[in-house]
């Protein structure tokens, strides 16, 4: 099962034929991803990494039946190439590329509100389900199949509890990288609720840190699905809690601003919700241990 | 990216929003002639800076006088010498921090009579996905200490962004401004216009704080800040001439040149990393352990050996830094790179104060062994904590 994508998913990927498209692609076969073509503007009908080179996504999507795609388009054209994904119905956008403008991207949202797209990212590393299938950037050799899902805004960050969460012997359902930019397809409590529903995820990692309110709005959903009835352990660390506020750090969405946005805030939201809070980024994978009662 | 108050007053006056007259001011030579192109009675003079509350701060030199950065006058010649007291010195202002910032630049408006002072921004609001109003009958002060007292008097909404901007958006932020008669009008333009600088401009955030309603009953921006979206500025290269470098730290300024993301900080240890998130991190952890980062730095997932060396040469130029804290999670970015970068960084410059180096994923055996082949003074680290705990050690 894991979420989002397995071994059946069909992947093309925009962008294809640029360094970054065929260097990821490349990788991504090696891994075993199903790539099935990609799009490159200009280069339909050519051959390259052994796969078809189509001019529109339409166009892909009618020959490969893919059922997802990976955006590696420079930020000037990144927001019209996640849109003409949604506009070809691809359930699955993943979208790699740092430095979209903002503005864009509120173009973007919109247009997703009335789609049955979904769009992981933008800026983040993307999404892989270990031994099955790897969309983005990720190094594919870190991860282990495993229980833990894992959700973060970070790349790095992420490798870190890949790592951690491996060494301690349970590896991996699922690792979605939601990305470092304000405005994003998927916020942490989109995956929280496809790992809750997900058989293969016994346990979840959710790696925030400072700006907006997503961390805050995912501890009420834990919160009120545990009321509920439904809960997995659930573990949780926030990036920033030395951070200077109205400094952005790094990432576009990483800032403190108006009083908002603070790691304590958060932090606090997630231990309220029972979160096993790491202090430490180097004791993630000891806080999912904790979560699960080990 | 920020620029200073005269300049976003350019900005609105050429969209045609109602802003004062008024000249911008580098030497204090030219403030009497720039004064006297105004008309009186009032001449208003203004610390131009990166920072707000100017109003209320204060100068560190006693030679500048006791009142703050923005100077009541009545006549051509008193805001010329409100303007010489004011240039060079330093303004410190509850967002400057203690060291305050220096003032290069003055700006003279005419004088304004205020029946009543309010707020309304236009922004980027992330929450929502959209752009958003915010609009509060308490303007000309901190806004962010109203929404804590008092967050009835704040209102916002959000602007579809498949319908834009209507005349009923303006109205209803006129009906919260308590705006009445012809100022309902003037609203309605004044904020069709704002949201359409931020769609033409990518401003992230337009603050009229305050906008007035002068004694004759017209709306007037009377300050203004605005901050634009640094991944836009590619399509808004006019923005970018408005960019004042001495307002940046310096250290920031060179890292930006080789496109590096530094951030210099008040601790003692000097860290390297790739990742903002594991940069952070790698800054809390620090902390946890008992000392505090200098720095953040984010070598970014592209970096190359020359990066590496810059980002090196960066940190080691602060004069605070007793220990450098280099961590790697190798991806994209392998640690035989980095490594390679770390050795000559060293030889290069030198190496003066204790260096920890944790390296781990993508070529992490190729790294670890360019290190110590090199023969140089790094203490090795396999882990996170392990990295923290051997740093904060050595420069205790």
């Amino acid at each position: 099962m894991a979420i989002l994508v397995d071994s059946r998913t069909r992947v093309i990927c925009q962008g294809f034929t640029g360094s970054q498209g065929t260097f990821h692609s490349e990788q991504s076969i090696a891994y075993g991803t199903r790539m099935v073509g990609g799009v490159t503007p200009g280069k339909g009908g050519q051959v390259h990494l052994d796969l078809p080179v189509f001019d529109t996504v339409h166009e892909a999507k009618a020959k490969t039946d893919a059922d997802a795609t990976v955006i590696y388009v420079p930020p000037p054209f990144a927001a019209d190439a996640i849109m003409e994904a949604v506009d070809a119905g691809i359930e699955l956008i993943v979208c790699i590329t740092e430095g979209i403008p903002v503005l864009d991207m509120v173009g973007v949202k919109r247009m997703l509100q009335d789609s049955s797209s979904r769009l992981v990212g933008p800026n983040c590393p993307g999404v892989i389900t270990p031994g099955a299938c790897k969309i983005g950037i990720m190094p594919g050799h870190i991860h282990k199949k495993g229980t833990v899902g894992v959700i973060s805004r970070s790349g790095t960050l992420t490798y870190e509890a890949v790592k951690q969460t491996s060494d301690v012997g349970l590896g991996q359902s699922t690792c979605v990288g939601i990305g470092g930019d304000p405005i994003k397809g998927t916020e942490h409590i989109d995956a929280l609720e496809l790992f809750m529903a997900d058989c293969e995820t016994e346990s979840i990692i959710m790696i925030g840190e400072i700006g907006g309110g997503a961390e805050e709005d995912a501890a009420q959903f834990v919160k009120d699905e545990a009321r509920r009835g439904r809960r997995k352990p659930i573990a949780g660390f926030v990036a920033g809690r030395t951070a200077p506020p109205g400094r952005r750090m790094g990432h576009a969405g990483a800032v403190i601003s108006g009083g908002k946005g603070g790691a304590e805030d958060k932090i606090e939201a997630m231990r309220s919700a029972g979160f096993a809070i790491a202090e430490s980024p180097a004791t993630l994978g000891e806080a999912v241990l904790e979560a699960i009662g080990r | 990216m920020n620029i200073h108050e005269y300049q976003a007053k350019d900005l609105l006056r050429a969209r045609g929003a109602p802003v004062a007259d008024g000249r911008a001011v580098l030497r204090a030579e030219d403030a009497k002639t720039a004064a006297a192109e105004l008309d009186g009675p009032v001449w208003v003079v203004k610390a131009q800076i990166h920072a707000g509350g100017r109003g209320k701060g204060s100068f560190k030199e006693p030679d500048a006088g006791s009142d703050g950065g923005v100077r009541l006058t009545r006549s051509v010649e008193a805001a010329a010498i409100e303007a010489r007291r004011m240039l060079g010195r330093t303004l410190v202002t509850h967002q400057t921090g203690p060291g305050g910032k220096q003032v290069n630049r003055i700006y003279i408006e005419q004088g304004a009579n205020i029946d009543r002072e309010l707020y309304l921004a236009v922004l980027l609001d992330r929450s929502s996905s959209r752009i958003s109003l915010v609009c509060s009958t308490e303007g000309g002060m901190d806004i962010e200490e109203v929404a804590r007292t008092e967050p009835d008097r704040i209102h916002s909404f959000t602007v579809d962004p498949t319908i834009g901007i209507q005349a009923f958006h303006g109205r209803r932020a006129a009906a919260a401004l308590k705006l009445a008669g012809t100022q309902i009008r003037q609203c309605v333009k004044l904020i069709s216009t704002l949201y359409r600088m931020c769609l033409e401009l990518d401003t992230e955030l337009i603050e009229i704080n305050p906008l007035i309603v002068t004694r004759s009953g017209q709306l007037r921006c009377l300050d203004c800040k605005m901050a634009f979206d640094s991944n836009a500025l590619y399509r808004n290269t006019a923005i970018l001439t408005l960019r004042d470098e001495s307002e940046e730290d310096p250290k920031e300024l060179a890292a930006s040149k080789f496109d590096l993301n530094y951030i210099a900080l008040d601790g003692e240890i000097g860290c390297m990393v790739n990742g903002a998130g594991l940069a952070m991190a790698t800054m809390d952890i620090i902390k946890l352990y008992g000392s505090e980062p200098a720095n953040f730095l984010d070598v970014g997932g592209g970096a190359t050996k020359e990066k590496v060396v810059e980002a090196f040469k960066i940190i080691t130029t602060d004069s605070r830094v007793k220990g450098i804290l280099v961590n790697i999670f190798g991806g994209i970015m392998r640690c035989d790179i980095i490594a390679g970068g770390i050795v000559d960084a060293v030889r290069d410059v030198g190496l003066r104060v204790p260096l920890v180096v944790r390296l781990e994923g993508t070529n992490v055996e190729q790294g670890k062994a360019i290190i110590e082949d090199s023969g140089l003074n790094v203490i090795a680290a396999d882990d996170l904590g392990e990295a923290a705990r051997k740093i904060v050690e050595a420069v205790s």
